[in-house]
């Protein structure tokens, strides 16, 4: 009975938790299907499709979201990259200053994003950049590369390091052994890390609108555009945004499940200790919200 | 990326007996403060089955990571086949390891993990295949090609390893605890064919083991070590019947080690007194540098018989006297612990003639202890005990 009671008690508390996280995104994209009057959007007055019918009519709008996805795929690249050989340093090899960097890796996860905004708007300005296109990518790159270390360097320290000392015992030297063992074996987080990043510097808001200069991207427009009325268009890119992320998402925890039975296809105990841990992301809609 | 690789011998062809294979000279290691091999020499012959044997800590894994290249020695030269190698990576160099993790590639199938060192070659795809196939039937896994190493067994990944360092030919092959993490049934039939399969491809195997029946079972030589140091290395019949230090007499199987005094040689015997006067005999050519100092004598529990106080000794025997302190029945031996006028408690294993505990042997009775002179041994005191 007392169990019973406490199984119900967990349903409900469960549900709760999880309407209070998705009631904002539900009335995201309900709100895209609303035939609204006039320059706002926040009564309901009825179903239409007209807002889905030109989501890009306005040609700002088009190249801002191309920008947001030239930069959250070429920060990625950059990040994914360097944040890979950042954590195999760290866990790998011990050298001088390796505690520091321990530290400072997750320093720009910690620092306020209107802090890193400025202080990266102030660098920009002292050494004479002109913000834009790259400076957006360098603080994107900037605040990824912590995400990416963190994701790929817990995946690192679960693998047997004897794996890699048995590629170079059989002959492969330091770049065959990354290539054919170390990188496969460690996909899966570099994939997830990828990902993060790719969400992380899609729905940017703060950091970029200090560095953005006269450059859109698509946060920044929807921004822009709610301070001259809130069209529902916004809403249907804030949902065209989320399903793009929760597509990705759904391909990562697709790729992870293929890698990890990739590892121990049959589905043996291994496999179900690998199963994939699909990761987290604050969907794009709170850019909107 | 190409790298260079040193073409492996073949070493059933090239198999000069006597030569050394793997050398060390005065190899040291430090781990910061910590000395984990103190100035080792070591020398092994090619086509032997070598193990390293000693407690955990005592260096041996450290000794056999600096043949493979993953350790780099503080001091002194290591040589595969009269070649320094001291400076050279470990994937530049002609052996192959069997980790005791087994270190499979988890995302290559069983075929392809035994394939990986021969594609890091020029060798063409035909041979490849060809090459890995009598491997894997070497080790009996043909039908398992495919599979992942997460799909079989520990004593299956165990042999997946095994195969992949071989199917290369190396010149050596070096064994860390390859059998450690696998259930005793399943070992001693891996120690069997572990065995046979060094027989068959006829390569230095270096083996590492704390198991003392593991390194008797395969060993042609066994190197015992403890605190980075060579106790001693031979035969197991050598190791076991002849100690020449008191850690090895009782690290090789039971010892019974009595505190005495050397005497002078007399003849082919050379007289021991005990620290409470008994009088035994010692093999002179036994006896070394201990002449006239005090060391412990030694006998293995064996080797001892029992008889009644009344009982009249062989001829020339060493005799104890002592009294039975616990008599266990053990189906194939009866093992005795005797408490000696001196006070040494020790150990008598008699074979299990009549079938029960003999009467005259109970737990109090007085007993005397005797065996042959040949079979005792002299060490130094112990002061590792």
């Amino acid at each position: 009975m007392n169990a019973r009671v406490r199984t119900w008690m967990l349903g409900i508390w469960s549900t709760a938790a999880i309407l209070y996280l998705f009631i904002p995104i539900f009335i995201v994209v309900l709100f895209s299907f609303n035939d609204n009057r006039g320059r706002f959007n926040f009564t309901w007055n009825g179903f239409t499709l007209r807002h889905w019918a030109h989501p890009f009519r306005d040609p700002d709008l088009v190249t801002a979201l191309r920008n947001s996805i030239e930069i959250g795929l070429l920060s990625t690249a950059v990040a994914v990259t360097l944040g890979t050989f950042l954590a195999m340093a760290l866990v790998r090899y011990r050298f001088r200053g390796r505690g520091a960097i321990d530290l400072f890796v997750f320093l720009p996860m910690a620092t306020p994003e209107v802090v890193m905004g400025a202080a990266l708007l102030a660098l920009f300005l002292v050494f004479n950049v002109s913000t834009g296109f790259v400076t957006i990518l360098i603080a994107h790159v900037m605040f990824c590369l912590s995400y990416v270390v963190v994701t790929v360097r817990a995946r690192l320290e679960g693998m047997d390091p004897h794996i890699e000392e048995a590629a170079r015992d059989l002959g492969a030297g330091e770049m065959t052994t990354f290539w054919k063992v170390t990188l496969p074996m460690i996909a899966p987080g570099v994939a997830a890390a990828g990902v993060l990043a790719f969400a992380l510097s899609v729905d940017d808001y703060v950091i970029t609108s200090f560095n953005a200069g006269q450059t859109q991207t698509f946060p920044l427009f929807i921004f822009g555009a709610t301070r001259q009325g809130v069209p529902a268009e916004v809403n249907v890119l804030a949902t065209m945004l989320l399903i793009a992320v929760l597509l990705l998402m759904g391909l990562n925890v697709l790729l992870q499940r293929r890698l990890s039975r990739r590892d121990a296809s049959g589905g043996g105990a291994e496999a179900v200790e690998e199963e994939p841990r699909p990761m987290v992301v604050t969907p794009a809609p709170s850019a909107a919200g | 990326m190409a790298v260079s690789e040193p073409t492996a011998p073949d070493a059933v062809a090239s198999a000069a007996a006597s030569e050394a294979d793997v050398r060390l000279d005065g190899v040291t290691k430090r781990f910061g403060e910590m000395l984990a091999v103190d100035d080792l020499t070591l020398s092994i012959q090619r086509g032997h089955f070598y193990a390293l044997l000693g407690p955990s800590g005592c260096g041996k894994t450290t000794t056999l990571r600096m043949i493979g290249g993953f350790e780099d020695p503080t001091g002194g030269r290591v040589y595969l086949g009269g070649e320094d190698v001291t400076d050279r990576p470990s994937h530049r160099r002609d052996v192959n390891t069997v980790f005791q993790s087994y270190a499979l590639f988890p995302h290559l199938s069983v075929e392809r993990n035994v394939a990986f060192g021969l594609e890091r070659r020029k060798i063409g795809r035909a041979e490849v295949r060809r090459r890995v196939g009598e491997m894997l039937e070497l080790v009996q896994l043909g039908p398992l090609a495919k599979r992942k190493p997460a799909q079989l067994s520990g004593g299956q990944q165990q042999r997946v390893a095994l195969a992949r360092a071989l199917v290369n030919r190396p010149r050596a092959l070096l064994l860390d605890e390859p059998l450690g993490a696998l259930d005793l049934r399943l070992r001693r039939q891996l120690q069997i064919e572990l065995k046979r399969i060094q027989q068959e491809v006829g390569i230095t195997f270096v083996h590492v083991t704390h198991d003392q029946e593991e390194a008797m079972t395969m060993a042609d030589t066994i190197v015992v070590m403890n605190r980075g140091r060579v106790e001693q290395a031979g035969t197991a019949e050598q190791l076991y019947e002849l100690p020449r230090t008191a850690f090895v007499a009782s690290f090789l199987g039971q010892s019974n080690l009595i505190d005495a005094r050397v005497g002078a040689a007399d003849g082919a015997r050379t007289p021991v007194e005990t620290h409470d006067g008994a009088r035994l005999q010692v093999p002179s050519d036994r006896v070394g540098a201990l002449a006239g100092e005090q060391a412990s004598v030694g006998v293995r529990p064996e080797k001892m018989s029992l008889l009644t106080p009344e009982g009249i000794a062989p001829d020339g025997a060493n005799v104890l006297r002592g009294r039975v302190v616990v008599a266990s029945f053990l189906g194939v031996s009866v093992q005795y612990l005797v408490t000696t006028a001196g006070g040494e408690e020790l150990t008598v294993i008699a074979q299990n003639e009549a079938g029960c505990a003999p009467d005259a042997f109970a737990v109090g009775r007085e007993v005397q202890l005797c065996w042959d002179p040949r079979h005792t041994f002299v060490v130094a005191r112990g002061a590792d005990e």
